[in-house]
């Protein structure tokens, strides 16, 4: 059902866009139909699937270690409450400041290579998982603490078997966030500067104006971030089964 | 069946004063629980019935002035267990994973105390379902699940807060003669706000008048815990207990 669903939903939205070009007028070079587009994508798919190997990379490596860090620094400010008077201000400082804005920066630090991409994809995803992670231990039963520590349970332990899991839902919401927010991080990165990579071929494409080209670059983008919030989502249910929860589709 | 130790602890009150926010809940409140019966307090809302369990708990969020002691032979007698009013099962976690909570938490779960925990389970009726999730299961079976992890402790001070009070009557008769029949032995502190409960749990009742929380009156009972909802010691004592706690809520 839910695949039949998700399958409605896309034919609508193609069928939406064809109609949009067939009714406005709107010359190919512009905006081209959906056609044009899979005949590009079938053109040109060795291309683009070695840019998306790149763009790919970079997104998961930066959803890794945002997902590491993130949970460090949520560990962190959770077992020594002192860190967490000093940590917390910065984060919140940290979001404060656009990341798109840092972009450049990161370039110029970490060169045109995939470091400044994943740099980026970690900088965007940073916050939703500590925070989540943070707030989700935080918001432990306190009866649930209260009957660990009579039972003599070790501060590791009320960690490991109470805390942790008690917070994975509040977490699995920061990591769903943080896969949809990942390849935009990627991406941003590669437009300010690389020579590789979907975001590098749709200023590439867009620089030539082949429009066609640009728009399949976006669509296997879109279709590969698509796919991995899925897979994520699916292993986040799995992991957290106790937690039934209303899908998005 | 649990075991239980045969020299159950008893527990001292002494002068105990407890404030919370410039509100005197207890002032120099003397109680003395009696080793290896079952005591229970009952009293109206808010008058401090879960603090008190707390206080005994060693909760550090009960400060109070005064003293409490727990007169054991053996310090190792003078842990506690506890059993409150919701459940508190861990959904991630099996019947059996819960029940051995106390053993993982101290990194001490062994064969022979899985095999004891799976007894257990059979002896409370529930030995198809050692592999569920809580979250399969009815409020009853829950509440079964959590006295036998509370058992599982094998602590010889039981404190329990309400533990029955969110299910339906007929299930809460059937828990309170399975705990009645599993801690006998124990010295078990219980909280109830259900007159009906305490007469048939108890050996002795507290009946507590609320701010700050005063001993009202102690009705001591004959005959062995669990009695029959038509005992007659039950229809001589519900009346004047039901008054006191309506008097108690009044005020």
């Amino acid at each position: 059902m839910k695949t039949l669903r998700l399958l409605v939903l896309a034919a609508g939205l193609i069928s939406l866009w064809q109609l949009l070009v067939s009714l406005s007028g709107v010359p190919h070079y512009i905006l081209p139909d959906p056609l044009r587009v899979l005949v590009a994508i079938g053109k040109h798919w060795t291309t683009l699937l070695r840019h998306l190997g790149t763009t790919f990379s970079e997104i998961l490596l930066g959803f890794v270690l945002g997902i590491l860090m993130g949970s460090a620094t949520a560990l962190t400010m959770f077992l020594a409450p002192v860190m967490k008077r000093w940590l917390l201000p910065i984060l919140v400082i940290s979001q404060a400041i656009p990341v798109f804005a840092l972009a450049p920066i990161l370039v110029l630090w970490f060169g045109y290579g995939m470091a400044s991409k994943v740099a980026m994809a970690v900088l965007i995803i940073y916050f939703p998982v500590t925070s989540s992670l943070f707030y989700g231990m935080q918001r432990t039963q306190p009866d649930l603490l209260e009957l660990a520590r009579i039972m003599g349970g070790s501060t590791l332990a009320i960690l490991r078997h109470i805390v942790l899991p008690s917070a994975l839902p509040a977490f699995a919401s920061g990591v769903r966030v943080a896969t949809a927010v990942a390849p935009i991080g990627a991406v941003v990165g590669e437009w300010v500067g690389s020579s590789s990579g979907l975001g590098f071929y749709m200023l590439h494409a867009n620089a030539r104006m082949q429009i066609d080209l640009m728009f399949a670059a976006l669509a296997v983008l879109s279709l590969v971030s698509l796919l991995f919030y899925f897979l994520v989502d699916h292993l986040l249910d799995k992991l957290i089964f106790w937690e039934s929860k209303q899908g998005i589709i | 069946m649990a075991e239980l130790p045969l020299q159950a602890p008893s527990i001292v009150l002494d002068q105990v004063s407890v404030c919370f926010e410039g509100i005197s809940l207890f002032e120099r409140l003397s109680i003395t629980i009696r080793a290896g019966e079952c005591t229970c307090i009952l009293g109206p809302s808010g008058c401090g019935k879960s603090t008190l369990l707390r206080l005994v708990a060693g909760s550090t969020a009960v400060p109070f002035k005064g003293e409490m002691r727990i007169l054991a032979e053996d310090p190792a007698q003078a842990k506690v267990a506890w059993m409150g009013q919701d459940d508190l099962l861990l959904p991630w976690f099996t019947l059996l994973d819960n029940i051995l909570l106390g053993a993982r938490l101290r990194g001490e779960v062994t064969p022979q105390r899985r095999e004891k925990a799976l007894g257990l389970l059979k002896a409370a009726g529930l030995e198809g379902y050692a592999q569920s999730f809580p979250g399969t299961l009815s409020g009853g079976m829950r509440q079964r699940g959590a006295l036998l992890r509370t058992l599982m402790e094998e602590r010889s001070i039981l404190l329990m807060d309400e533990p029955f009070s969110a299910l339906d009557a007929l299930t809460r008769l059937k828990l309170q003669e399975l705990s009645a029949d599993l801690t006998r032995g124990a010295t078990v502190l219980l909280v109830t706000h259900d007159p009906l409960e305490a007469l048939r749990m108890a050996d002795t009742i507290l009946v507590l008048s609320q701010g700050p929380a005063r001993v009202k009156s102690v009705v001591s009972l004959t005959g062995r815990p669990p009695r029959a909802v038509d005992s007659p010691e039950i229809s001589k004592h519900y009346p004047v207990l039901l008054g006191e706690l309506l008097a108690g809520e009044a005020s």
